[in-house]
């Protein structure tokens, strides 16, 4: 610690020097988003956040609440940033991995892939049959496993405590299967440009058979509790009501928008990583509220269930990684007689690869929606530029629209089903 | 991957109906990229909203060019649910005049991302109906995703702590 640290009885004196720039939000931009009533005092205003439980990390919301129904909602968001974008910058593309999973926490290799494929793409690599279909696999166990976590925390928001533990229960088969392929619980970072880290190892397919096996019934055990319970739906059905025109305006994407009846899914419009190959339907809702986006997701548990089993019984022979030795890091062994193989890994670990110049966009279908990732590259090792396109960033701009009318207790059920991660929210 | 706009009719048709608002266009890795102009860039984004249909802006963010001028990209990441395509639109800006117009009142989208790309570049938004920070905390100085901001651990600049900081650095002051 410096000498100089500030005193606490030293910053308020400053702060009183320098302008008002230190103010969150001036009183002429606060007029502009809440209605006149406020300033009367017909209606008032309250924060909710940032730490609630029920918030999902760190976001604050400040309510204007007329009796218990919320006239206006201004997010505040940032308390989760991290500064991944920026960081990003200072790293070689294969260094950048890791920091990739801690964007949304509860589906690390959802993350990987949008930034690896991106990569990928400005190199204009292949990547191999079954590092594909090994990676469709554990993409569609992220989703499960970031669609187990949104259902036990939406249900215990509402009141439903049962279903969280089942949950957590059911998430740590998926959360072996990560630890068993990459060694990593939460912070997989399995994926590598241009194919995987390793093949996977043996025991792999037991694991995933047996989630194959005990899912579909731990599935109607959810249904059971949930699905027709009318204390469920009074709290869902007809709550957080967004029309389709509104949800497409506001760049929503993901099952919360499927939830209001629009069809829209990466892995069907612009296939990746062989998706195209595999047969899944879209489940799609109608109303828009916060009970058809549940529906949804719960019906997304199935098709991942279908998708998997299919990758399983079709997975190809061959290598998991692309061969060009300027990308893919050589054997371990060969380094040892093999000089060329020494400088490539020497090479690779100290500067890594150089990426043409170019701009390319990629996105992939994440628990949440549209994750994608734009890279600028300079030619050079390190990319100019790396963008995450935060699937819960652009549903949590329509919350205001979705909750106005609401019972401030709504908040919490809607909040939930929309399903943001701050982490990814704020990057 | 085609790599040229005559193996892409649908988006020949746009560029021919965008006329002189389009001053570049570069298909790379299947993707297109317009480049237009501060000045016809809510022209242009209407154009592409209602009449091509592309109803969703997917995102928007800016690139630091430095030390190329102009300097900074604006990048409209859209896509058409309806025609299954996606469209890259973007404007240049000088590093001396850093505004553009907003794109709020075509896309609703564009609020958040634009306050995002504000509070991280310094580019303003006119006609934006609440520019203020997003990410970065309020008292916070600069713009930290600019080129002459070091990737480095340092200590954050509020508002109450900056004199402090700047006086513990390295360089020479007079």
């Amino acid at each position: 610690m410096p000498a100089n640290n500030p005193t606490l009885h030293e910053a308020p004196e400053s702060v009183l020097t320098e302008s008002n720039a230190q103010l969150d939000i001036t009183l002429e931009q606060l007029k502009k988003l809440v209605t006149p009533r406020a300033f009367t005092g017909e209606t008032m205003l309250l924060n909710m956040g940032p730490q609630h439980p029920s918030t999902h990390g760190v976001l604050r919301l400040l309510l204007e609440l007329d009796g218990e129904t919320i006239v206006s909602c201004i997010p505040d968001i940032g308390f989760l940033h991290t500064g991944i974008e920026k960081t990003h910058e200072g790293k070689t593309y294969s260094k950048g991995i890791p920091l990739t999973d801690r964007i949304d926490y509860l589906a690390p290799l959802s993350n990987n892939l949008a930034y690896v494929g991106c990569v990928e793409k400005l190199l204009d690599l292949e990547v191999p049959l079954r590092a594909q279909y090994i990676r469709v696999i554990l993409l569609e166990l992220t989703r499960m496993n970031s669609h187990l976590v949104w259902l036990g925390t939406h249900a215990l928001d509402i009141g439903a405590m049962s279903v969280f533990l089942y949950c957590m229960r059911e998430r740590e088969m998926i959360l072996d299967v990560y630890e068993l392929v990459a060694g990593a619980r939460m912070m997989t970072s399995y994926f590598r440009v241009g194919g995987l880290w390793r093949d996977i190892p043996p025991g792999f397919t037991d694991l995933v058979q047996k989630i194959l096996d005990v899912f579909p019934e731990r599935l109607l055990e959810y249904e059971k509790l949930l699905k027709d319970n009318p204390m469920w739906k009074e709290r869902t059905v007809g709550i957080g009501v967004i029309g389709k025109e509104d949800a497409i305006a506001y760049g929503m994407t993901g099952p919360s928008l499927r939830g209001s009846g629009v069809n829209y899914d990466v892995r069907k419009a612009y296939p990746y990583s062989s998706y195209d190959q595999f047969e899944f339907s879209v489940p799609v809702g109608s109303n828009g509220d916060v009970y058809d986006r549940y529906r949804c997701r719960m019906e997304e548990f199935h098709q991942s269930l279908k998708i998997i089993e299919q990758a399983m019984k079709r997975l190809p022979a061959g290598p998991v990684m692309v061969d060009n030795r300027k990308i893919a890091p050589p054997p371990k062994h060969e380094i040892a007689y093999s000089m060329e193989s020494l400088i490539h890994h020497f090479k690779l670990w100290t500067e890594g690869f150089s990426v043409p110049e170019g701009e390319a966009y990629f996105a992939v279908e994440s628990g949440k929606g549209e994750f994608g990732c734009y890279i600028s590259a300079n030619g050079g090792p390190k990319p100019r530029r790396v963008h995450f396109r935060a699937p819960s960033l652009c549903n949590l701009q329509a919350l205001p629209r979705m909750s106005r009318g609401c019972l401030i207790a709504d908040m919490v059920a809607i909040v939930g089903s929309i399903d943001i991660v701050l982490g990814e929210v704020d990057r | 991957m085609p790599d040229t706009l005559v193996s892409l009719p649908d988006f020949s048709g746009i560029v021919a109906d965008l006329g002189d608002a389009v001053i570049e266009t570069v298909v790379a890795h299947g993707e297109v990229t317009l480049v237009t102009t501060r000045e016809r860039l809510i022209e242009a984004l209407t154009y592409l909203r209602n009449q091509a249909r592309f109803e969703m802006l997917v995102d928007e963010t800016c690139v630091d060019y430095f030390p190329q001028e102009p300097r900074f990209a604006i990048v409209y990441q859209l896509n058409s649910l309806s025609r299954t395509m996606r469209l890259r639109v973007k404007v240049f800006l000088s590093e001396h005049d850093k505004t553009i117009p907003s794109a709020c009142a075509v896309y609703l989208s564009a609020n958040w991302l634009e306050r995002e790309i504000y509070d991280l570049f310094g580019v303003t938004f006119e006609g934006h109906p609440d520019l203020r920070r997003i990410l970065m905390p309020a008292g916070y100085e600069g713009h930290p995703l600019l080129k002459e901001v070091p990737v480095t651990v340092e200590e954050v600049a509020f508002s109450f702590n900056r004199r402090r900081i700047d006086a513990d650095k390295p360089y020479a002051r007079e």
